[in-house]
């Protein structure tokens, strides 16, 4: 019923400023569940009220876990609030209680949308599915299947299934990690590679990651001191003078 | 010593292994020795402090230790001659007076003899021979063994011979030897005796000869053989030729660059991989053995790229089949040649360095050898002269208005006054003298000045880049010097390209905090991007250029807003960027598919986003939507596929509908293309189709692909060909093995002691800090001590002349009142005798 900037705006500061001065908060249940089934940025920001309530009054939301499944999409990795979404996962997941085929759901759904992630989202995903393998010995079989059966000619997970128990996580391999082992920044290579190797006990903290933004990567990386630089040796013929350079196709030089 | 001065230092424990140094004393000595030393120096001073005068030894290099012994005599010798030399003494007779014997100097006489002695026997000299050692030392029975084993017969012979006959024997040859010697050399000198004497009535005969009226005429002439003598000892002194290393034939030429090649690109490999960062563990095995197999073969289609691959593949048959040697060498050649005739502008470049050099050869000769540029010069020279022939006269004509030398620019405005009105030609002849003129080999500081031409001459490019009408043409020549600075300054080249990289993404980051949204950068930034790709290898795995460079593009893409055509162009600019920039290495860029899905969506009609979902900056609602659409059936009908003008990105002229409709179809043929390409790209990853699979379904589904022109449609469905005919093919992951964790020992841990009673464990320069402190507060302590035992000494000395003064007083008074007192006894005495008297 509200426009979607003050929704925004009344959303971001709901759980801080609002809740906890209200006699009743449970009266705000109907405005968030409403706000949590409309789907996009809004429904991420209603999450933070709405675990307020289901975690200090004793809210029952009936398929909880399989709206915020369902919350998942290509735009979580690029919205402005990720860092909030994410640390609200994190809470959310870190139940050992929970299910080993939901949360297969979850890590094989997080690292399909990281095929599209820009580098700093990346960077604070694959240590947070790392953690998720912690949490959850159980899911360990996704990214080591010694006796699987051999030349799968399809991804058994279903992206497009909405409940987490029939989307077949479980019979899945994490190859999109692998795929990003691939990424042309380094340390997403790195940190890609902690997955194909047996994982330490100890669970890595993202908290700091979650704020990261890409100009503090790059700031990062042009402050770094390199001891000699590398040169191309192959002598160039111009600007667009490579070998096969893609741009003499496309682009001419008026 | 005397026990009773020894003083022994008792160690409470003995430790084993420690040396030490005082454990015995001799005060009683030291002392002794502290007084002598204090009474030679410190009482002279004492005594002497009063007095003014000084006592100088002029004697020459008494106290240089510099000159030996020898020379000191030797010069004070000659300072004596010196000092005596005008002074004609009646008095000395005997002054430049020689002694003679026989007619010859007695001193040339000794000499002669010296000389004669040197190499006569060695026995006289105290030199040992061997046999003399055995006879002496040896004992009889050496003695035997040693004849026995050098003449058999002998010993058969006469076997019965005493020691005493055999030193006989041996003592009478050794004298005849001495003997047959000391004639020899006689009759040597007696020889050489002779010679002197004849050579000197020849020589008086000769000087007889020329009168003296003949002489001066000599004197005239005698330059002549000078100058021949002078010829002949030239010759003599020549260098000689050295044998220099054989001229090395076309084949073995190619071989060699080719092995440079290989290497340079092995190296490539190594840095792609990243391997000296984490050793091959990090990556998974399996993927990364067929992988880099792959990436090595990458587009074999085209003949082009024969420097990397023919290179490896013609190693590795050279090493298989080596007699058909013959055959790889002129494959090589074809290749060489092949390479060549493409690098033409490059050679033109060459040539005119060639041209230009002949001028100022000087230089061109301290140069030889550095920089790989006069390698190129070498390899492209021979096949590339009716090429030079043509462009000669351009160029000459360029060179011949131009001053040679030229100061290095010291600031950027100097720097474009020197290029300012100038034609492309001659703005790369300045840039090249330039170089020459400041080439780090001739001067201290001309790299500093090169390479502030580096920083300077990006700045210039940018500017060109930035003019209403950029200028590319000049742009695609600049980039040459460019190369070739950085290839000299690489430090220099990636800091300043640093620095430019950092301005834009902090302008990009300003503007992203102020306004919530950024725009693309101008023409400036994504060339120098494109240069960065030219001079740097982007496929390392991390680089201090590069890295930051693909960070920046990222960003570009995923948080610039895409709100008009030119827009549109820039993004996909730096998509071909980034699909140059990991054409090698064929690493995963997610932006770069965002972009393409994004751009394909803008290109659709309204509402008809079904399947896929696009990202930032792309929306699926939103005001930029269908900014490629093209509806006009005539222009769909009339486009042409055309290569993009790069000027457009700065300014869009073309008004016309129609125009703008076909950069619009352009565009989306640019991207087809780049769909196809990625495609090829990154078939190898296990997660291709989920990467590629909202592309797909854009494709597929959502592309209105029977309104586009045919040329569109070929394109179209090249691009979806490539896309769908990769099998879909998984295999299960498995981690790799953990190694085992070895079992925790308990040998002991073994700590290096350096020092006993030193703190261990702290740095080394800590360490070195420390022993500094230590040193200075036992120096201090010693040099206290020492001051203190000399004041010690000098209040005894003061003591002992006050005691010495006091007692002669006391011996005085004593001597005056004794005087007195007898003085005064005499009187008394008389006075007595008087008295009785």
């Amino acid at each position: 019923q509200l426009p979607t900037g003050l929704y925004k705006k009344v959303l971001v500061i709901l759980h801080d400023s609002i809740l906890p001065y209200m006699n009743e908060p449970t009266l705000m249940i109907d405005f968030l569940t409403v706000a949590y089934g409309i789907g996009g940025a809004i429904s991420l920001l209603a999450l933070n009220g709405l675990f307020i309530l289901i975690h200090q009054h004793n809210l029952e939301y009936p398929d909880f876990y399989k709206k915020l499944y369902s919350l998942l999409d290509p735009s979580v990795y690029h919205v402005k609030y990720r860092a909030r979404f994410f640390h609200l996962l994190d809470l959310f997941l870190s139940s050992s209680h929970l299910p080993a085929y939901l949360v297969a759901a979850f890590i094989k759904r997080l690292s399909r949308l990281a095929l599209s992630a820009p580098p700093e989202a990346l960077l604070m995903a694959i240590p947070f599915i790392c953690n998720l393998f912690r949490r959850h010995p159980a899911c360990r079989v996704l990214v080591h299947r010694p006796h699987g059966p051999q030349d799968i000619s399809e991804d058994p997970y279903v992206m497009e299934e909405e409940e987490p128990s029939k989307s077949k996580a479980l019979e899945s391999c994490l190859w999109e990690i692998q795929s990003l082992q691939n990424h042309y920044h380094p340390d997403v290579v790195k940190a890609a590679a902690v997955l194909s190797q047996f994982l330490s006990e100890m669970e890595d903290d993202i908290s700091g990651l979650l704020e990261l933004s890409a100009y503090e990567l790059f700031d990062k990386e042009v402050k770094k001191k390199a001891t000699d630089v590398p040169l191309e040796f192959e002598q160039i013929r111009g600007l667009f003078g490579k070998k096969n350079d893609i741009f003499a196709e496309h682009f001419t030089l008026d | 010593s005397n026990p009773f001065e020894v003083k022994v230092n008792r160690q409470k424990f003995n430790i084993l292994g420690r040396k030490t140094k005082n454990d015995v004393g001799l005060p009683g000595v030291s002392r002794s020795k502290a007084i002598k030393k204090r009474t030679q120096t410190l009482l002279k001073e004492y005594k002497e402090r009063e007095k003014a005068h000084v006592f100088k030894d002029k004697r020459f290099g008494e106290y240089n230790t510099k000159i030996s012994p020898e020379e000191k005599m030797l010069r004070r010798f000659a300072l004596e001659r010196q000092k005596n030399y005008g002074k004609k003494s009646i008095y000395n007779l005997n002054e430049d007076e020689e002694l003679t014997h026989y007619g010859q100097s007695l001193a040339e006489i000794e000499k002669l003899n010296d000389i004669v002695d040197s190499d006569s026997d060695t026995e006289e000299r105290g030199t040992l021979s061997a046999e003399l050692t055995a006879a002496h030392f040896g004992g009889g029975g050496g003695l035997l063994r040693k004849k026995a084993s050098s003449t058999q017969q002998d010993e058969e012979e006469e076997k019965p011979k005493s020691r005493k006959e055999l030193i006989e024997e041996m003592i009478a040859k050794s004298k005849q030897e001495k003997q047959e010697r000391q004639t020899r050399r006689e009759s040597a000198i007696e020889l050489t005796e002779k010679l002197d004497n004849d050579w000197k009535e020849i020589q008086t005969l000769m000087v007889r000869k020329t009168p003296k009226s003949e002489r001066k005429g000599k004197e005239v002439e005698k330059p002549k053989p000078d100058e021949y003598d002078m010829i002949v000892r030239e010759l003599g002194f020549e260098m000689k030729a050295k044998p220099s290393e054989r001229m090395k034939t076309e084949e073995e030429l190619a071989k060699e660059e080719q092995a440079c090649l290989q290497k340079l690109e092995a190296d490539r490999l190594r840095r792609m991989r990243g391997v000296d960062e984490e050793a091959n563990k990090k990556k998974p095995s399996h993927v990364s053995a067929d992988d880099l197999a792959d990436g090595f073969i990458l587009d074999n289609d085209d003949r082009r790229l024969l420097s990397y691959k023919d290179g490896k593949i013609n190693i590795e048959n050279v090493e298989e089949e080596k007699d058909e040697e013959e055959e790889g060498g002129e494959e090589d050649d074809d290749n060489e040649e092949e390479s060549e005739e493409e690098s033409d502008n490059e050679d033109e470049e060459d040539s005119a360095a060639d041209g230009h050099s002949d001028l100022e050869s000087d230089l061109e000769n301290e140069e030889e050898g550095a920089g790989n540029k006069e390698q190129e010069k070498q390899k492209t020279n021979e096949s590339e002269s009716q090429n030079v022939e043509e462009l000669d006269p351009k160029v000459e004509a360029a060179k011949s208005e131009l001053p040679y030398t030229f100061a290095a620019p010291e600031s950027y405005e100097t720097f474009k006054s020197l290029l300012a009105g100038r034609t492309i030609e001659q703005q790369l002849i300045i840039l090249e003298r330039i170089q020459k003129c400041n080439h780090p080999s001739l001067a201290v500081g001309n790299k500093a000045k090169l390479e502030k031409l580096f920083g300077f001459l990006m700045e210039y490019i940018g500017k060109l880049a930035t003019l209403d009408l950029p200028e590319l043409r000049t742009i695609d020549k600049l980039v040459l010097p460019l190369y070739n600075l950085c290839q000299m300054f690489p430090e220099a080249a990636s800091d300043s390209i640093k620095f430019i990289l950092r301005d834009a993404a902090h302008d990009m980051e300003e503007v992203l905090e102020v306004k919530g949204r950024a725009t693309f950068p101008g023409l400036d930034t994504l060339i120098y991007l494109k240069i960065i790709s030219l001079l740097f290898p982007t496929s390392d795995f991390w680089h201090p250029v590069v890295t930051p460079a693909f960070m920046y593009m990222s960003q570009l893409l995923s948080k610039c807003r895409v709100t008009t055509l030119q827009d549109v162009i820039k993004g996909l600019f730096i998509c071909c960027l980034f699909l140059e920039y990991v054409s090698l290495s064929r690493r995963l860029v997610p932006e770069l598919i965002n972009f393409l899905l994004g751009v394909l969506h803008i290109s659709l009609p309204k509402k008809r986003a079904q399947g896929y979902t696009v990202v930032h900056p792309f929306t699926p609602v939103g005001k930029n939507l269908e900014l490629l659409l093209v509806c006009d059936k005539k222009d769909l009908e009339s486009w042409q596929k055309q290569n993009l003008p790069l000027s457009i990105v700065s300014r869009l002229n073309e008004t016309s509908r129609t125009e703008i409709n076909h950069i619009r179809l352009s565009c989306l043929a640019l991207c087809f293309d780049l769909i196809k390409k990625c495609a090829a790209l990154y078939e190898y990853l296990p997660s291709f189709h989920e990467i590629m699979h909202p592309i797909r379904i854009l494709l597929t589904q959502n592309v209105p692909v029977s309104n586009y022109p045919e040329k569109m449609q070929e394109l179209y469905h090249s691009a979806l060909k490539e896309l769908e005919e990769k099998e879909k093919h998984y295999t299960p992951l498995i981690c790799e093995k953990k190694k085992p964790v070895p079992l925790k020992q308990y040998t002991p841990k073994i700590v290096k002691v350096l020092e006993f009673g030193r703190k261990q464990g702290s740095s080394k320069k800590e360490q070195e800090r420390r022993q500094l402190i230590q040193r200075h507060k036992r120096e201090l302590k010693g040099a206290i001590r020492e001051i203190r035992k000399d004041n010690k000494f000098l209040a005894r000395i003061q003591l002992s002349e006050i005691m010495e003064r006091d007692s002669a007083r006391k011996r005085k008074v004593k001597e005056l009142l004794g005087s007195l007192a007898t003085q005064e006894g005499e009187w008394k005495a008389m006075k007595r005798k008087k008295g009785k008297n």
